[in-house]
């Protein structure tokens, strides 16, 4: 680890400011990402702008319609919250299966987001379900915010403070775990809302994507064999010693078609 | 039957010192002064070191000293010690590539040491580290076991252009041969035995610190054999034995790989020296991707005959196994070591093995739990599994047709084994009840409509343990009766010390709490050669049974000479006259013995002994394991949902350790046929699974239930009538997993599958086999 100053955050504000004021300075919320790369000399931030004191911060509030979680919210946090168990059990579900329990009570939402891991499970329920990811400058569409790997629409200054996402009438993530760091090789969203359905695919691509031939066949029929013929091409996604791309692509279809499944009943 | 009698399930004394925090492992230790080091690594697979230049490292605050290849060179250390003993096909001795701390001129893998620097704080020294220039020429690599033969493949060492370090042959070619002529069924098949590594939960570390004013070294390190460890430094330090002191503190997992002499030992050692103080290496968790030895790696292509109704005439066995860039005493042993597994526990009467050893540029090897009996039990119990699905004959039935029966003991195997005892053919039975192997078909079926594809899988493993050797203990009663117990074993988490305790306190009728057992200080512990290849139980429980039996002889002639009576009798450690109706403890006898007035003339004071057990031949345990998976046909993700294991380790310590013991060589086997694999670039030679992002281990929700029992043949080959039983579960796991695996998915033509079995090669093995179909 290289040396760097340390700041605690009193509030948003204050972490902008104290970020906008550092030379190379960077937020540390969890630190499940960040802090490996600094342990591995790969990043040297000159200055660490911890937002682990801002209350404000953290919470799941949930309506009937919509759900905002807190930047600051660690996964466990958000798996355990029994409001969001019944109105959108999915995402509750989701947070529950990332890492393991010591990433899921230090790893937060706004960490995840921000740094837009390619396998990472939250972009799915971000783009799946319609989501908005609140900063202190503005708001942004779920299905503007991933440009690609590791890259997102944020601005250097900016701080994610929410994200919220849209109540579906019905939703289900499948996730095929990475058999070594539990990350998502393939994770599927498919979530319906009235006569629309959103397909998003995390862990299969360099970024998040949606797939819209999925999307139409389903609101067509929503059932698992209308998109029994829908496949996604394995040219566009990732392929490592792990898993192909051939591989991926052919995932992809069975999750969504067991997530469809798992809607149905 | 005693609170500590063999066989009785003590919870380990180790465990709640262990689990609060108390242990001392190599990071914990802190001494006056130390200063701490750190390794630079070659980036490269292959390549010239053209220039080295330290002088920016050497001008950082904190930094004090930043050693070369060259200041190996030019120390009074000569290399470290190398395998032996080998020779090459046409007769002449191997290659002993030399093996210094520090490489000079030329690294051969990713994670070769070329630099060390000494600094302060281990921030310093890695910011120092960076600093220094290295200009490299990359050479070609070749990381390939399989390779690594043909003509075009680089050259690890100048010295071998074919890259072939030994070659080794076992058994007897030409009865081989003529067994093979007469066949009416041949199967073949090509194995291929992944690397992996022990990934053990403490990282290798090590302490080293020259006393100037004593010219004497002491080196603390997780090892595995402290005596041997000091007798092989030796070598490298050029001084007499008595100058080093070697002290192995907690030790938290091995497996072997541990148990070499490494780089880093020297190099702190001629770091201390240098610099004045003790200096401290602690390999990180990705050091130890690439720098700790690796095991198994190897390509085998099997023969089985086989007569018209299925017995076994004889077996081909072709090998060739990395040993990586560097040897060390023992390295040699993977390969060849254990091939008298390969017979099985079978009456196979021919048997022709060829094991080409070769370099490549990758990590060295070292005995990885089972040293060689995993892979070749995985060899035999594949390729009869192969026979039996090519002649349509139940693999069960097959085995049965050609166990040696326990009628034939002492039986001798066509390979090295000279088997004692053994009742195999109870053992498989036992397994097939308790694994349900004829309600099979119904949970098939049951699966099947599910959406899953089972299959069962089945194997028998026999072992050599416990190899010929010696084992040291001692047993000291101090003033007040309380007992230090000292062994030349080493623990690495295998419970030695409940182990001993047990033997102590039931033979001599001692309390656990008044107790201390004490390991790995050569400055202690007078004799001994370590803890490994199974062999802890049989001889270091021996050697302690050896020393309980002085102490009682003693004890008995100290009490009659008290006593006054000549019908002293020991029962669980009371001494007890029944002329006389009076006894006394064995604590009273130990405070009694100094003094001179209670003790017979002639007899020396204390209640002390120390014993050396000799063990002149091996022995054989030998098992059953039974198990089920499940497969997602559309996914290929497979399930364990099965597990069950019939051992004979010979007579039962403790069946807790022992079960533990069986659980986590079970876990290490299906870990590797599952998910553990090092793999290297072909192109690069980089190591492409250096951290557990990538590096997949088996985790406590990958197994069901694993459900043990003993079916103890007590051996004669030691004091105590038991195998060993370290490596038993990994040596059974691996062969009756891959079976269960080419089961499920044999009705689709598949014949066999590759380690390690990830959901994505099996899903591409169904899709080929039913493609082939088609
Ligand atoms: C072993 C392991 C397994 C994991 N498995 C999974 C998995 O299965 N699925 C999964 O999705 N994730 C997984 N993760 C990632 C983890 O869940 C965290 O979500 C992730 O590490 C980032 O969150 P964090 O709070 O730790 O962020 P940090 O590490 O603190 O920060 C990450 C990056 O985001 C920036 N950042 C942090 N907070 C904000 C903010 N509020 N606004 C703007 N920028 C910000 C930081 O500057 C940094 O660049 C795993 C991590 C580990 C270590």
């Amino acid at each position: 680890m290289h040396n760097f100053n340390y700041h605690l955050a009193a509030d948003v504000q204050d972490a902008v400011a104290k970020l906008s004021k550092s030379e190379d300075g960077k937020i540390i919320s969890g630190g499940m990402t960040l802090l490996p790369t600094l342990k591995n000399r790969l990043s040297a931030p000159s200055d660490l702008i911890d937002l682990g004191n801002i209350d404000a911060l953290r919470g799941v509030v949930v309506s009937k319609t919509e759900v905002t979680i807190k930047g600051m919210t660690c996964h466990a946090d958000v798996a355990a919250n029994a409001d969001l168990q019944r109105v959108l059990p999915a995402l509750a579900n989701l947070a529950g299966i990332i890492g393991d329990p010591a990433v899921r009570h230090r790893g937060t939402i706004g960490g995840s987001v921000a740094n837009a891991d390619p396998a990472a499970d939250y972009p799915a329920a971000v783009v799946g379900l319609d989501g908005v990811v609140e900063t202190n400058q503005r708001r942004i569409n779920g299905d503007d915010f991933f440009i690609s790997l590791f890259e997102t629409a944020l601005e250097p200054n900016e701080v994610i403070t929410a994200v919220h996402f849209k109540v579906p009438d019905a939703a289900h993530y499948m996730k095929f775990r990475h058999p070594a760091s539990g990350y998502a090789v393939v994770g599927v969203m498919v979530a319906r809302y009235g006569k629309k359905v959103r397909v998003a695919v995390t862990g299969a691509g360099p970024n998040v994507f949606r797939v819209p031939a999925m999307e139409a066949a389903l609101e067509q029929n929503f059932a698992p064999e209308a998109i029994a013929n829908v496949a996604v091409d394995a040219d566009d996604l990732l392929g490592d010693m792990h898993c192909s791309a051939e591989y991926r692509a052919h995932m992809v279809g069975v999750y969504a078609r067991r997530a469809v499944a798992a809607i149905v009943g | 039957m005693g609170e500590f009698a063999m066989g009785q399930p003590v919870a380990r004394f180790e465990d709640p010192r262990l689990l609060r925090g108390g242990g001392r492992y190599i990071d914990d230790l802190v001494l006056p002064n130390m200063a701490h080091g750190y390794v630079l690594r070659s980036p490269h697979a292959h390549a010239k070191i053209l220039s080295i230049d330290t002088s920016a490292a050497q001008k950082l605050p904190g930094v004090l000293a930043v050693l070369t290849g060259q200041d190996w060179a030019d120390s009074t250390f000569a290399d470290l010690p190398t395998a032996t003993g080998r020779k090459r096909r046409d007769g002449t001795p191997m290659y002993r590539p030399p093996f210094p701390g520090l490489v000079k001129d030329r690294v051969r893998y990713v994670g070769d040491c070329v630099a060390f620097v000494v600094a302060k704080t281990i921030a310093q020294a890695m910011e120092a580290a960076e600093l220094i220039e290295i200009d490299y020429e990359p050479l070609p690599a070749i990381t390939s076991t399989a390779d690594a033969i043909l003509p075009d493949a680089p050259r690890v060492w100048e010295e071998t252009p074919d890259n072939i370090h030994f070659v080794h042959t076992e058994g007897d070619k030409a009865a081989t041969d003529a067994a093979f002529a007469k066949a009416h069924h041949i199967a073949k098949q090509r194995l291929v035995l992944t690397r992996v590594t022990a990934a053990s939960m403490e990282t290798r570390g090590a302490v080293g610190d020259y006393d100037a004013a004593a010219d004497r070294y002491t080196i603390y390190s997780p090892l595995q054999r402290a005596l041997v460890f000091r007798a092989e430094l030796m070598t490298t330090l050029r001084v007499p034995e008595s100058k080093i002191r070697v002290v192995a503190g907690d030790i938290g997992g091995s497996f072997g790989m541990k148990s070499g002499v490494f780089n880093e030992v020297g190099i702190v050692l001629l770091a201390s020296k240098i610099v004045g103080r003790p200096v401290k290496w602690i390999s990180t968790r990705s050091d130890s991707f690439l720098c700790d030895a690796h095991g198994r790696d190897n390509v085998t292509d099997v023969e089985l005959a086989l007569d018209k109704d299925g017995k076994f005439l004889g077996m081909r066995v072709k090998t060739i196994a990395a040993v990586g860039s560097y040897t060390q005493p023992g390295s040699e042993s993977g390969p060849v070591g254990n091939l008298g597994t390969l017979a099985g526990v079978y009456t196979t009467p021919a048997i022709d093995v060829d094991v080409t050893a070769v370099f490549t540029n990758t990590n060295p090897m070292r005995p990885y739990r089972g040293n060689g009996r995993p892979e070749a039990a995985y060899v035999v119990e594949r390729i009869i599994d192969v026979a039996a699905d090519e002649m349509g004959i139940d693999p069960v039935e097959l085995r049965r047709r050609n166990l040696i029966p326990p009628e034939a003991m002492p039986y001798k195997t066509a390979l090295s084994f000279k088997i004692d005892c053994g009742e195999f053919e109870k053992n498989m039975d036992m397994a097939l009840v308790m694994g349900d192997y004829a309600g099979f078909e119904a949970r098939r079926a049951a699966a099947r409509k599910r959406g899953k594809l089972r299959g069962i899988g089945v194997s028998n493993s026999i072992e050599r343990a416990a190899a010929p050797g010696f084992e040291g203990s001692e047993i000291r009663f101090d003033r007040t009766g309380s007992v230090t117990v000292l062994s030349g074993a080493v623990t690495q988490g295998q419970g030695h010390e409940t182990a001993f305790k047990q033997i102590v306190c039931d033979d001599l009728g001692v309390s656990p709490n008044d107790v201390h057992y004490l390991q790995g200080d050569t400055d202690q512990v007078f004799f001994g050669e370590g803890t490994g290849g199974s062999r802890t139980a049989g001889i270091g429980g021996s050697a302690l049974k050896m020393a309980t039996t002085k102490i009682i002889d003693k004890a008995k002639k100290i009490a009659s000479h008290m006593m006054k009576v000549d019908d002293v009798e020991c029962v669980e450690g009371l001494l007890t006259s029944r002329s006389s109706n009076r006894s006394m403890t064995m604590k009273e006898i130990a405070k009694a013995s100094l003094d001179p007035k209670n003790l017979p003339v002639g007899m020396e004071a204390g209640l002390n002994a120390s014993a050396v057990y000799t063990a002149h031949v091996q022995n054989y345990p030998n098992g059953t394991h039974v198990c089920e998976v499940e497969i997602d046909e559309e996914t290929g993700q497979v399930e364990l949902v099965e597990y069950n294991v019939v051992d004979d380790v010979g007579n039962v310590i403790n069946p807790l350790l022992l079960k533990g013991q069986i659980y986590g060589g079970v876990a290490q086997g299906v870990g590797q046929i599952l998910m553990e694999e090092i793999r290297f670039d072909p192109e690069s030679g980089q190591n492409l699974s250096g951290s557990f992002m990538d590096y997949a281990m088996p985790r406590a929700e990958h197994f069901p239930h694993i459900t043990v029992k003993s079916s103890p043949v007590p051996t004669q080959t030691n004091l105590l009538g038991v195998k060993g039983a370290g490596e038993a579960g990994c040596v059974g796991a691996m062969p009756a997993l891959a079976n269960a695996l080419v089961d499920a998915m044999s009705h689709l033509g598949v014949k066999h599958i590759e380690m390690p079995a990830t959901p994505e090669r099996v899903w591409r093995t169904m899709e080929a086999a039913k493609a082939a179909r088609a």
